[in-house]
């Protein structure tokens, strides 16, 4: 029996629709992830300005992905906009929308806190060893802000990732679902199949998550020698 | 807005609410207990449960919890374990919350200085006593941003339990909209509930960091 489950992994076509499945979730986080790293870059410089209403703007753009799920967040843009202002996105762009608005948030947060962390004494340094503010800038800032900023991002985009599982809920067709309707088409000659086809799932967000959340921890390691 | 539809289903969200707050934290202090074991291993180098609970952390971090739930609620009684759907909400809510609170307490540990660990041995305290007394604290007090953060990001993960039959917020938010295509009215409450439970939440440990720092210290005290 659970040979014949093992076996609905191999039947068919399974096997390549849950990488087909697997390929849409990481396209789905890679153009997720590349547009909120490029917003929040910009964001989290503006965010270093001391205009009160910048201040109080992104303030509120924080708390509010801070506190709203972003489950609610998928069903605000995909069921709540198309009744409100009659504005049909299909699923996965709904799910873009709804990452880079939380992605770019969280990372003009990191941005910011990464700029400002670096002291003001580094710039005068610096000037006072007559580097042009093109050369403090690219020789003694930029370095340590990546420094500080990359291993953060790093696991934002892991995080971005695994949240991606969420998006099946409003409808896309990913790995999580393509799962499901595996499971569901094998139901009577095997219905062991859903723990191994589960167990699967998991693994593959695992072989894809553990690498990136490695990387961290190594480039410290090598930016410490 | 339909207010009086509103009004009508409002005390369904209580109710879910209700169950979103009792799950979260049964299930964020199940993964308190499990975090401080493991890092606990991890701390004290316990041969074999090190491994296990680094192995864990790892597992736990990697996978998302809609995948989890998934497993344990649709994979698990294939092969004989029957768990119910709140059963399976708090085991997955600890599963991935014991290994977030296993890393903030333990870089919480890893900033108690070595000299503490050894002074409280040079006093003649026990192992549990040196623990309980001299390292515990610095390190809970270092940690407490960071297991904030993780509470509310745990309660906030709640909001997939819609997914395994559980009755919460999300849940009731869709069974509205399905029922009565009143999408504006319930979503509005949806957030709102939202709202009221994490906002008190997070003010609250903005609140309790800022204490721990005018303490002297905590997070805020610079190296």
């Amino acid at each position: 029996m659970l040979a014949s489950a093992l076996g609905v992994l191999f039947k068919g076509r399974n096997l390549a629709r849950l990488l087909g499945g697997l390929w849409v979730t990481l396209r789905l986080s890679a153009v997720s992830i590349l547009l909120s790293v490029a917003l929040g870059l910009a964001l989290g410089m503006v965010m270093t300005l001391r205009s009160p209403i910048i201040r109080a703007l992104t303030r509120l753009w924080l708390e509010t992905i801070r506190i709203v799920p972003q489950l609610v967040l998928l069903f605000i843009v995909y069921f709540g906009l198309a009744r409100a202002f009659n504005l049909q996105l299909s699923g996965e762009a709904a799910a873009v929308v709804v990452f880079v608005f939380w992605g770019a948030g969280e990372m003009g947060d990191l941005v910011r806190g990464a700029l400002t962390s670096i002291p003001a004494h580094q710039r005068e340094s610096g000037a006072a060893l007559g580097l042009t503010r093109w050369q403090i800038n690219r020789y003694v800032l930029i370095p340590q802000t990546l420094r500080r900023l990359i291993p953060q991002a790093i696991n934002l985009a892991t995080r971005m990732i695994k949240t991606t599982s969420l998006v099946m809920i409003i409808g896309v067709v990913e790995v999580l679902k393509i799962s499901q309707q595996i499971i569901d088409a094998s139901r009577y000659d095997a219905p062991q199949a859903a723990v191994f086809i589960y167990g699967v799932v998991f693994l593959m967000y695992f072989m894809v998550c553990w690498p990136i959340s490695l990387l961290p921890g190594r480039l410290e390691k090598r930016w410490k020698e | 807005m339909d207010w009086s539809f509103m009004e009508r289903f409002a005390p369904l969200y209580v109710q879910a609410a209700g169950l979103t707050l009792r799950i979260g934290s049964l299930g964020i202090a199940l993964s308190l207990g499990v975090g401080l074991l493991c890092c606990l291993a991890r701390y004290y180098r316990v041969p074999g449960l090190r491994q296990i609970s680094r192995a864990y952390i790892e597992l736990a971090r990697n996978t998302p919890l809609l995948v989890q739930l998934f497993f344990l609620y649709f994979g698990l009684p294939k092969i004989g374990i029957k768990l119910s759907g709140e059963a399976c909400a708090v085991i997955g809510l600890a599963f991935l919350g014991g290994a977030y609170m296993a890393e903030s307490l333990r870089s919480g540990l890893e900033a108690v200085d070595r000299s503490q660990r050894e002074a409280g041995e040079c006093l003649g305290l026990t192992r549990a006593q040196n623990l309980r007394y001299v390292i515990l604290p610095q390190a809970l007090a270092t940690a407490v941003p960071s297991l904030c953060a993780n509470v509310i990001f745990l309660l906030k993960e709640t909001s997939v339990f819609s997914a395994v039959a559980l009755a919460d917020l999300m849940y009731v938010a869709k069974d509205l909209i399905g029922m009565y295509y009143k999408t504006d009215e319930a979503l509005t409450m949806l957030v709102c509930a939202y709202l009221v439970i994490l906002l008190p939440i997070s003010i609250l440990f903005t609140l309790l960091e800022r204490r721990l720092r005018y303490a002297g210290f905590g997070a805020g005290r610079a190296v």
